[in-house]
C-alpha cells in the first residue's frame, strides 16, 4: 500500500502525522493550563485535591504524546531532531526540566513523608504548566520566524582542520533562548505571542475541562469567571500572531531546485492556495470560540468538546501552513539555504514506508484511549469520591 | 566552527550516563513488578479472596511511587539523543528514530492509558476489565523495553542498513534485520528477565521485613511464594541469556569482551578469571594493571566465548597491535582505512558537485571498500590507545554482575524451599539476608549496564561512529550546568521516592489502603 506512494507523498503523509501529534499535544496541554489554576480555583484542600485528581488522570497522556511527538519527529525528520534539539539546547532543556518536575508531582504530592512537602510539588505543577506551554508555543513559533543555524554535511568528512565534524551548528551562543529577544523582523513579538497564546489557550481549555469533569458548584462558578478573562487574553495574543503572520514574509522554496527564498505574504498565500487548510483553520477558530461561548452564556458544560476539537483543527492548519506548499518548516535566518523542508530533512523512502505501516496503529490507540477515558469519566469527580478513593493524588 | 573539545565529549557522556543510570534505578522494578501485580490480581479474580486484592493494592502503591520517576528520567534520555548527540541523530536517525517512535505509538500509550484504569478504576470498571488493564500495563511496559533495547542493540551491532553517500548518513534497508538483530533479541531477554529478578527480590526482601517484625505474616508469605517462583524462573533465564550474551559480545565486540576479562594477551584454551583484584600498574599498555590476586577456571573463557575449550580468544594487545597469525588487523591499519573511507566520501561529494561522474564512481568504490572502518578514521593522527575502553571498570562491573546473579538464584531457591515447608519464619538470618539483598540487586543491575556501555567505548555506533564525531556543538559549561541540575533534581527525587516507599512499607498493607490520601 505505502510502497506505491511517491517519496514526496510519504514526506507529506509524515508531516501530516507530525501535525496531528502536535495538534493533539496542544489540546492536551489543558493539563498544563489546569496546573496553573489550582490555587485560583481551589481555595480549600479538598477543592485542590479535586482539581489535581481531575488532571492527574490525564497527565500521562499529555506526557506520552510529547514523547511520541519527539520520537515521530526523530524517525521521520531526523535532520530537524539533530538541528533543533542539538542547537536550541537551552529551550529544549528547560522544557524537559519542566516535565521531570511534573511526572513525580502528582504521585508524591500528598504522600506521607514526601521530602519536599505538598506545596513544593504544587509549585512544580505550576512551573510545568507555565513553562511547558509558553516554551512549547514559542518553540513552534520559530517554525515561522526562523532560527540562526547552519547545516553543512561536508563537515562530517573534514579531518584536516581539527574542527568538530558537526553537520548542524547553532550560530549564536544563546542556543534557542534568543527566540524571545530577536528583534530582526520583530521575531520576538511573533514568537512570544504564540507562546502566550498557547499558555492562555491551555488555561481556557483547562477551565472548560474542569467545568465538565468536576461536579462542584463552587469550582464551576469560579471557573466561569476565569474563563472570561483568560479567553480574552488568549484572543488578543492569538489574533496578534495570526494577523501578523498573514503579513510577514515567509520562507518558500522552489519545488525543482529546492532553493529557499523569501516570499512576501507566504503564509497568507498558503491559506489561499490551500483552500482546505483555510476551511480547517476557520472551522478550528469557530470551534474554539463556540466552546467558550456555550459555557459562558448557554450554561453548558460541553464547551471542552468544541474548543478541544477546534484547537486540534487550528493547530493542524498552522502546521500545514508551516510545512506544505513548498514552505520551509524550520527556516534558518543565518543561512537561508540551510533551512529545513519536509523534502530535505526527512528519513529515507524505505524508513518512511515502514513507519507508515506502524502509523496504522494510531486509530486503534486512539480508540482504546477513548474507551479508557469514557470508563473513567462516566461520573464527574466529587468530594465524596476523593474521600473514598484509595489512590487519590 | 569549534575545535574538537574532549571535555565536551566527556561531560556529554557523563550527562547521558547519569540520566541512564538514574533511569535504570526505576525501570527494572516497573518491568518486573507490573507482572507480579498482574499475577497477584489474577489470583484475586480467580479465587475471589479479598486478601489477594489487599496484597495486589499494597504492591501497586509501591509500583506507582516508582513508576512516576522512571517516566521522568525516561523522557530525558530520548531527547538527549538530539540535545547532546545531534550528529549521531542525523548519521543514524533514519534507523534509530524508528524504534523510538514505535515505542511511543505501540507501547508507551498502552502503558500510560491502562495504568490510569489500574490505579483509579477499581470501582469504575468490572473486575475482568481491571485485570485486563493491569496485564496491558505490564505488557506495555515490557514492549516499551523491547523497542528501546532494539535501538540500543543496533548501536552495538549495526545491521539492516547501508550508508548513502549522497545524504551522508546510514539508511535502513531491512527493518526485520534491525528488529531481529541477534544482539537485540538477546539484550531484550537478558534485560527484562533481570528486571523480573530485581522485582522479585524487592518483593521478597520487603516481605521478609514484615516477617522479621512479625506483622502481616499471611500477606508476606503469599507475596514471597509468588515472587520467589517468578524470581527463580527469571534468574535461570537471566543466567542462560547472559551466557548467550557473552558469545554475542565475543563475536561482535571483541574489545569489550577482552576488557570484561582484562585479557591483554590473547590465547587458546583461555582461562576465565572467576574472581580477581588489580594490583600494580604495568607499563606495557596505558592504564594496564597486573592482577594482585586471581582465581581462574582453566579453558572456561574459550568455551564461554566460542563453545570450544581450544578456541583462541583475542586479547586487548592483539586487537590494538594486530595479530597476523590470527588474521587480526591493527588499530593503526583500521584508522588508515577509516581515513581512506572518509577522504573518499569527501572526494565523491566534490566530484558529484563538479558533475565528474567517473571520479565520483572511483571515489565511491574506495569508500565502499573501506567503509567497515569508517569510524576509526576520526582517530587519524591520534594514539590508537584512545580507542580502549576503561578495562578496570569493565572487569569489576562484569564480575560483580555475574557473581551476584548466581547468588540471587541460590537465595531465591532456598527461600522458596523453606517457605513451601513453612520454615522460613524461623530463619532470621535468612530474612535479614533477603532484606539486605535489595540494594545488591540494584548494584547488579547498574553493573550490567556499565559492562554494556563502558565496554563499548568509544563507539556510539560500533566501528562506524565514535563519540567524538557524535556529540553536539554546545559550550562545555552549558552541559556542565545541565549535568549538575539533573544531578540535584534526580537525587532529590530519589530521596523523596525512598522516603515515601519506606513510609508506605512501614504502614503496611492494611493501613496503606486508606492512608495515602490526605
Amino acid at each position: 500500500m505505502f510502497e506505491n506512494l511517491s517519496f514526496l507523498s510519504l514526506q507529506q503523509y509524515w508531516w501530516f502525522l507530525i501535525a496531528v501529534l502536535g495538534a493533539l499535544l496542544v489540546f492536551l496541554l489543558f493539563v498544563q493550563g489546569g496546573q496553573t489554576l489550582i490555587y485560583k480555583l481551589g481555595k480549600t484542600e479538598i477543592e485542590r485535591t479535586m482539581l489535581v485528581n481531575s488532571l492527574g488522570r490525564k497527565w500521562e497522556i499529555t506526557f506520552t504524546t510529547l514523547v511520541t511527538f519527539g520520537g515521530a519527529f526523530f524517525a521521520s525528520f531526523p535532520l530537524f531532531y539533530s538541528t533543533s534539539f542539538g542547537g536550541a539546547y537551552w529551550v529544549w532543556m528547560i522544557i524537559l526540566f519542566a516535565f521531570i518536575l511534573q511526572a513525580v508531582s502528582y504521585e508524591y504530592r500528598t504522600k506521607a513523608n514526601n521530602f519536599l512537602g505538598t506545596k513544593t510539588y504544587e509549585t512544580f505543577l505550576f512551573i510545568n504548566g507555565a513553562i511547558g506551554s509558553i516554551f512549547l508555543g514559542t518553540a513552534v513559533a520559530t517554525f515561522f520566524t526562523g532560527s540562526q543555524f547552519s547545516v553543512n554535511k561536508m563537515n562530517l568528512v573534514d579531518l584536516t582542520s581539527g574542527n568538530m565534524p558537526i553537520i548542524s551548528a547553532w550560530e549564536n551562543p544563546w542556543h534557542g533562548l534568543e527566540a524571545i529577544w530577536t528583534t530582526q523582523n520583530l521575531a520576538f513579538m511573533q514568537n512570544l505571542s504564540l507562546g502566550l497564546a498557547v499558555f492562555f489557550l491551555a488555561r481556557v481549555l483547562a477551565l472548560l475541562y474542569f467545568m465538565n469533569n468536576i461536579d462542584n458548584e463552587v469550582i464551576v462558578n469560579r471557573a466561569k469567571i476565569y474563563l472570561k478573562r483568560n479567553a480574552l487574553v488568549f484572543l488578543v495574543f492569538f489574533l496578534f500572531f495570526v494577523i501578523r503572520l498573514m503579513f510577514i514574509n515567509g520562507f518558500a522554496y522552489h519545488a525543482d531546485t529546492h532553493e529557499v527564498y523569501m516570499q512576501a505574504h507566504k503564509y497568507f498565500n498558503n491559506l489561499i492556495e490551500m483552500p482546505l487548510v483555510l476551511i480547517i483553520f476557520l472551522a478550528g477558530v469557530v470551534g474554539v470560540l463556540y466552546g467558550i461561548f456555550i459555557n459562558l452564556f448557554k450554561n453548558s458544560n460541553k464547551g471542552i468538546w468544541f474548543s478541544g476539537a477546534g484547537t486540534i483543527l487550528t493547530v493542524l492548519a498552522l502546521f500545514f501552513l508551516a510545512g506544505y506548499n513548498n514552505t520551509s518548516y524550520y527556516p534558518s535566518t543565518f543561512d537561508l539555504q540551510s533551512s529545513l523542508t519536509i523534502e530535505n530533512s526527512s528519513s529515507s523512502q524505505y524508513t518512511l514506508t515502514v513507519m507508515s505501516y506502524v502509523s496504522l496503529m494510531i486509530p486503534f490507540v486512539a480508540a482504546y484511549i477513548w474507551w479508557a477515558w469514557k470508563s473513567m469519566d462516566k461520573e464527574a469527580i466529587t468530594e465524596d469520591e476523593m474521600q473514598k478513593d484509595d489512590h487519590a493524588y | 566552527m569549534q575545535q574538537i573539545d574532549f571535555s565536551l565529549v566527556d561531560w556529554s557522556r557523563a550527562q547521558f550516563a547519569l540520566t541512564a543510570m538514574y533511569h535504570w534505578i526505576f525501570v527494572p522494578l516497573t518491568l518486573g513488578l507490573s507482572f507480579i501485580l498482574a499475577i497477584m490480581e489474577s489470583i484475586y479474580v480467580k479465587t475471589g479472596n479479598p486478601e489477594w486484592k489487599k496484597i495486589t493494592k499494597f504492591w501497586m502503591n509501591l509500583f506507582g511511587i516508582n513508576f512516576a520517576i522512571g517516566v521522568a528520567t525516561g523522557i530525558i534520555l530520548e531527547f538527549e539523543f538530539g540535545t547532546n548527540w545531534s550528529n549521531y541523530s542525523w548519521f543514524v536517525g533514519d534507523i534509530f528514530g524508528a524504534p523510538l517512535a514505535i515505542e511511543g505509538i505501540m507501547a508507551f500509550f498502552m502503558e500510560s492509558t491502562f495504568i490510569a484504569i489500574m490505579f483509579f478504576g477499581w470501582n469504575k470498571v468490572s473486575k475482568k476489565a481491571h485485570l485486563t488493564a493491569t496485564w496491558l500495563t505490564a505488557i506495555g511496559s515490557n514492549l516499551s523495553g523491547l523497542w528501546i533495547l532494539v535501538a540500543n542493540a543496533w548501536m552495538q551491532n549495526p545491521v539492516g542498513m547501508e550508508f548513502n553517500p549522497d545524504t551522508a548518513r546510514n539508511e535502513m534497508h531491512n527493518f526485520l534485520d534491525v528488529l531481529f538483530n541477534p544482539v537485540a533479541m538477546n539484550k531484550f531477554l537478558h534485560t527484562i528477565t533481570s528486571g523480573y529478578l530485581l522485582a522479585s527480590i524487592f518483593v521478597v526482601g520487603v516481605s521478609a521485613w514484615f516477617l522479621l517484625k512479625k506483622r502481616e505474616e499471611q500477606f508476606a508469605m503469599k507475596s514471597i511464594i509468588v515472587a520467589s517462583v517468578f524470581g527463580i524462573l527469571a534468574a535461570v533465564y537471566t543466567i542462560f541469556s547472559g551466557d548467550e550474551s557473552a558469545r554475542v559480545v565475543a563475536k561482535h565486540q571483541p574489545m569489550k569482551f577482552a576488557s570484561m576479562e582484562a585479557l591483554y594477551d590473547g590465547q587458546q584454551n583461555a582461562p576465565l578469571v572467576a574472581i580477581g583484584f588489580f594490583g600494580h600498574p604495568k607499563a606495557e599498555t596505558p592504564n594496564e594493571q597486573e592482577f594482585a590476586f586471581k582465581f581462574e577456571i582453566p579453558n572456561m573463557l574459550s568455551y564461554l566465548a566460542f563453545l570450544d575449550a581450544n578456541a583462541f580468544v583475542p586479547g586487548i594487545r592483539d586487537l590494538v597491535h594486530g595479530n597476523q597469525e590470527r588474521g587480526i588487523i591493527s588499530y593503526k591499519e583500521k584508522i588508515a582505512k577509516g581515513k581512506k573511507a572518509i577522504d573518499a566520501l569527501a572526494a565523491y561529494k566534490n566530484a558529484k558537485k563538479a558533475k565528474k561522474e567517473q571520479d565520483a564512481a572511483d571515489a565511491l568504490k574506495i569508500f565502499k571498500e573501506n567503509f567497515e572502518y569508517f569510524g576509526y578514521g576520526y582517530y587519524f593522527g591520534k594514539d590508537p590507545h584512545m580507542l580502549l575502553p576503561n578495562v578496570k571498570i569493565s572487569f569489576y562491573a562484569f564480575h560483580t554482575m555475574v557473581l551476584l546473579g548466581g547468588f540471587f538464584l541460590v537465595l531465591l531457591m532456598y527461600i522458596y524451599f523453606l517457605a513451601r515447608n513453612n520454615k522460613l519464619q524461623d530463619k532470621k538470618w535468612l530474612l535479614w539476608t533477603a532484606l539486605w539483598t535489595i540494594p545488591l540487586v540494584y548494584l547488579a543491575q547498574q553493573a550490567g549496564w556499565v559492562v554494556a556501555e563502558v565496554g563499548r567505548q568509544p563507539w556510539v555506533i560500533q566501528d562506524l561512529m565514535p563519540n567524538i564525531a557524535a556529540v553536539s556543538q554546545i559550550d562545555t559549561y552549558s552541559v556542565q550546568i545541565t549535568f549538575f541540575l539533573f544531578l540535584v533534581v534526580f537525587t532529590a527525587l530519589l530521596i523523596a521516592e525512598i522516603k515515601i516507599m519506606l513510609t508506605t512499607v512501614r504502614k503496611g498493607p492494611e493501613i496503606t489502603e486508606n492512608s495515602t490520601k490526605k
